[in-house]
């Protein structure tokens, strides 16, 4: 990933270790938590961080996930957009390919 | 009631009434002898009442089940409780985020790697200075070299790391050298938290209250180091609601996601809560913390906006402010259910004011800090 936050498609990133994701009963949804703070995780933006393990690239997840997602338009654009939010956010870093 | 900074950050969850945020103080006992603690005048008589081992364990449970996530291990000072892994390891089993807020007193390379082993997430330390001899004057105690080894081992230790930097006159214009210092040691999250006055830091206002000007320099000073810094360190500059002239929405609201255990069992709606007079403080011991939590008297008083009063009653910012902090309405007017001073708006917002221009005042005598300690303060007047 470049320093304008713009991803490639071999770029393969990763849940930034302060982060924890995990899937919460109470809201039934998954949250992410890390110091002082939490954020419940809608279902797309779950599975997109899901995938954030350092092991898969951006286009293996977009591949992924279109097919989890097949009714939704413009999917690739949507996960590079989210992935490139978190990443400004501090919530993934990015392994490299 | 202290430290809002935490529910201004980051809780973009909204509680739907679940108390996401569970506070532990363990202990009020504490080495420091800090002129701005937030623990009760009064913190000597709860050393025999605090909660045993198997105490804590039941409301960790029981927090869990009500839905809390967050959890911070708090006090006094945390480190002096002997039983703070088995408290952790509990926790993390039961799936809480767990938060060491501590002063660094009494943690060493041991008992850090035990509590990394329990599954602690995430420790903030506090800090003073950036200077040994103003630290040590400040908490009453030789304490600054430690803490700076502290955070190193911390750090050492793979932990995130908030240092938490409780801001007021005697320490505000050193910001430039602490952001140097906890860039130096590799913090992530560095929170210059202007202090609120109450308890011990009511008592010595007078001398800690920083002037507008400090304040406006020390946050210039932290804008140009965010710039500089972007993402490697997040920075957190909490102002003090004396100079805001709009309340802060102070613990989300009462009883909404807050939730704060004393070491006597009591659950209150924030730490600073027993300040006020006339409320009945009911504990974990006679009761369960869904009741404690749901339907005690304590925590329906002040919860929503049926208690509130003109000009609260009215106004638009009401579901964004919840009328400010009900423990500084009742401390700085003396009715809780008043509109906290600290708004423009409040009637009272005078007595604000005048703390501000004695602040500002150069011509005042210096009084002593009162220290946090045994005997500082006569306190057998103030049961209601």
């Amino acid at each position: 990933m470049s320093e304008n936050n713009i991803l490639a498609p071999q770029d393969r990133p990763k849940l930034n270790p302060k982060y924890l994701l995990r899937w919460e009963k109470s809201q039934d949804a998954y949250i992410l938590l890390y110091p002082e703070g939490v954020i419940k995780l809608n279902p797309s933006a779950s599975e997109i961080l899901k995938r954030c393990t350092g092991q898969l690239s951006v286009e293996d997840m977009v591949a992924e996930l279109s097919s989890l997602f097949a009714d939704a338009p413009d999917i690739t654009h949507s996960i590079y957009k989210f992935l490139e939010n978190s990443y400004a956010k501090g919530w993934i870093d990015n392994t490299g390919c | 009631m202290p430290k809002d900074g935490s529910t201004t950050q980051a809780v973009s969850l909204d509680g739907q009434g679940k108390p996401m945020w569970l506070v532990l103080e363990l202990t009020y006992r504490c080495p420091l002898k800090c002129v701005w603690c937030n623990n009760p005048l009064d913190y000597e008589q709860y050393g025999r009442k605090e909660l045993n081992t198997d105490e804590w364990i039941r409301v960790l449970r029981e927090g869990r089940e009500l839905g809390a996530l967050q959890l911070g291990f708090s006090g006094g000072e945390p480190m002096l409780r002997d039983d703070l892994e088995i408290l952790v390891a509990e926790a993390e089993q039961l799936g809480y985020y767990t938060n060491l807020i501590t002063s660094g007193v009494g943690l060493n390379h041991e008992r850090l790697q035990a509590l990394k082993k329990a599954g602690l997430k995430q420790i903030q330390l506090s800090l003073q200075s950036a200077n040994r001899q103003l630290t040590d004057e400040l908490v009453g105690a030789r304490a600054h070299d430690l803490k700076i080894d502290v955070a190193r081992m911390i750090k050492a230790e793979g932990f995130p790391m908030v240092l938490n930097v409780p801001v007021f006159r005697q320490n505000i214009d050193q910001v430039q050298q602490i952001l140097d210092l906890a860039e130096e040691i590799g913090v992530d999250y560095l929170e210059f938290a202007n202090i609120q006055y109450y308890n011990w830091a009511l008592l010595n206002r007078e001398e800690l209250l920083p002037t507008r000007e400090q304040i406006v320099h020390a946050e210039a000073v932290v804008n140009e180091a965010r710039q500089r810094m972007g993402k490697r360190m997040t920075i957190y500059f909490v102002i003090p609601d004396y100079y805001e002239n709009r309340p802060k929405a102070c613990m989300n609201g009462w009883g909404t996601i807050h939730l704060t255990i004393a070491p006597d069992g009591a659950a209150l709606p924030c730490q600073e809560v027993r300040v006020i007079k006339g409320l009945e403080f009911p504990t974990v011991r006679e009761h369960s913390l869904s009741w404690l939590w749901n339907d005690s008297p304590l925590f329906k008083k002040f919860r929503g906006d049926e208690w509130m009063k003109e000009p609260c009653r009215t106004c638009d910012e009401k579901e964004k402010d919840f009328g400010g902090c009900r423990c500084q309405a009742f401390l700085l007017t003396g009715d809780a259910a008043n509109t906290d001073p600290a708004c423009s708006k409040s009637p009272h917002h005078h007595v604000i004011e005048m703390a501000i221009n004695r602040a500002r005042s150069n011509n005042k005598e210096p009084r002593p800090l009162i220290r946090r300690q045994p005997g500082a303060v006569i306190t057998s007047f103030m049961e209601s």
